[in-house]
């Protein structure tokens, strides 16, 4: 049995794919085999994140519709053996991914031996979106200390919580805070909302705090996912949270900000 | 802004003003899908209905889905304006 792993947010562009990249490379290296699905169907960018987008041929809807074998559509990573990638395709339309065909890729997977399939869902409530969340098992909410952010992710938790698989069989799908480009400074100027005020109001398990950094641009100008970069802040705050999901208990890192001499607190500095 | 706070003391947050936000418009929309999927479409055809005599605002319909034992009561609010 494979576990299906649904990155999603309801809002764009608060992490979801650079999230997506870091918890399967994460899962792989934990020696789990894994496989990471973009569902952002007409407008990939896990590939790039990914670094293999030279290497794209076939995809995830042109398995679906028959043209390419699954074997054929897998794109093996170089870095780690047991991560594989499953590319969107960028020019059919979005009403290819059937909940059938969906399903029947997600069941060849776990045939395939594949323990964790991560799937990175498009910002919205459409069929790229439901779709991924409908055959969740675990959900990472992905969401920015920002109201609109926040908002979104409990309608989405709403969405998991009547219109998934799971609860639709009358069971539940376990749900994980995962907040985003989070800074510790601002927080404690009283200008973002904390990680405590978050957890207050959308009242899911924190499974990590990302802060905002420099190394997650570098890492997909490159193409290697952040969590690779092993002297990095947020690289390392991935980690921590890949740990958890799979049971370790960790603490926080990059939650307070640093120590700063008196001059540069009175200046308002930092980064 | 550090400094600002230290002389004149502590003034309520943005950030706590986003919660407080937050927490309201959160509880008010959970509320809402919790009810059966016709609610929110019930509640504004009550609306329309209810505009074609009274001028009245958008939030003062409300349209609630409460169980009370093993029967369930449709509770209809429409707040009317003062003459
Ligand atoms: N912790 C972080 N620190 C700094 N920048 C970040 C961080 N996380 C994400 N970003 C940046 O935010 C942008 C959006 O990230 P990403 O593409 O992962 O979001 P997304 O949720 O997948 O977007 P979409 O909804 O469009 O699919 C990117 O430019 C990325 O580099
Ligand atoms: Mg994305």
């Amino acid at each position: 049995m494979a576990t299906v792993v649904t990155v999603t947010s309801g809002k764009g562009g608060v992490g979801k794919t650079t999230s997506s990249a870091a918890i399967a490379a994460g899962l792989a290296q934990a020696g789990h085999r894994t496989v990471v699905i973009d569902f952002d169907v007409g407008l990939r960018n896990l590939d790039l994140i990914m670094g293999v987008e030279r290497r794209v041929v076939f995809d995830f809807v042109s398995v679906i519709s028959g043209e390419a074998t699954l074997n054929q559509a897998l794109i093996q990573d170089k870095r780690l053996e047991n991560l594989s990638i499953l590319a969107a395709s960028q020019t059919k339309d979005k009403d290819a991914l059937t909940e059938a065909g969906v399903g029947q890729i997600l069941d060849e997977l776990a045939e395939l031996g594949f323990e964790y399939i991560v799937c990175d869902s498009p910002a919205g409530i459409e069929r790229g979106a439901t779709m991924a969340l409908h055959f969740a098992d675990h959900a990472v909410i992905v969401t920015n200390p920002e109201v609109s952010s926040v908002r979104d992710s409990d309608r989405i938790l709403g969405i998991l919580q009547s219109k998934s698989k799971r609860a639709k069989e009358g069971g539940k799908v376990h749900e994980h805070l995962l907040i985003t480009r989070y800074d510790p400074v601002r927080v404690e100027n009283g200008e973002m909302l904390s990680k405590e005020d978050v957890c207050d109001i959308l009242a899911v398990k924190l499974i990590g705090v990302i802060p905002e950094s420099k190394a997650v641009l570098r890492a997909s100008n490159t193409g290697v996912p952040v969590i690779l970069d092993k002297d990095s802040d947020a690289g390392l705050a991935y980690s921590d949270s890949v740990a958890r999901f799979l049971g370790e208990d960790r603490p926080m890192q990059f939650v307070i900000p640093r120590k700063q001499g008196l001059l540069s607190r009175i200046l308002g500095g930092g980064d | 802004m550090a400094l600002f706070g230290l002389f004149f003391g502590k003034k309520k947050t943005s950030a706590a003003a986003a919660k407080e936000r937050l927490q309201i418009l959160i509880s008010h929309e959970r509320q809402n899908r919790q009810g059966p999927d016709f609610l929110p479409d019930l509640q504004r055809d009550i609306l329309d209905v209810v505009k074609k005599y009274v001028a009245i605002r958008d939030d003062h319909v409300s349209v609630r889905l409460d169980r009370a034992g093993d029967a369930s009561v449709l509770e209809l609010n429409v707040t009317l304006p003062e003459k």
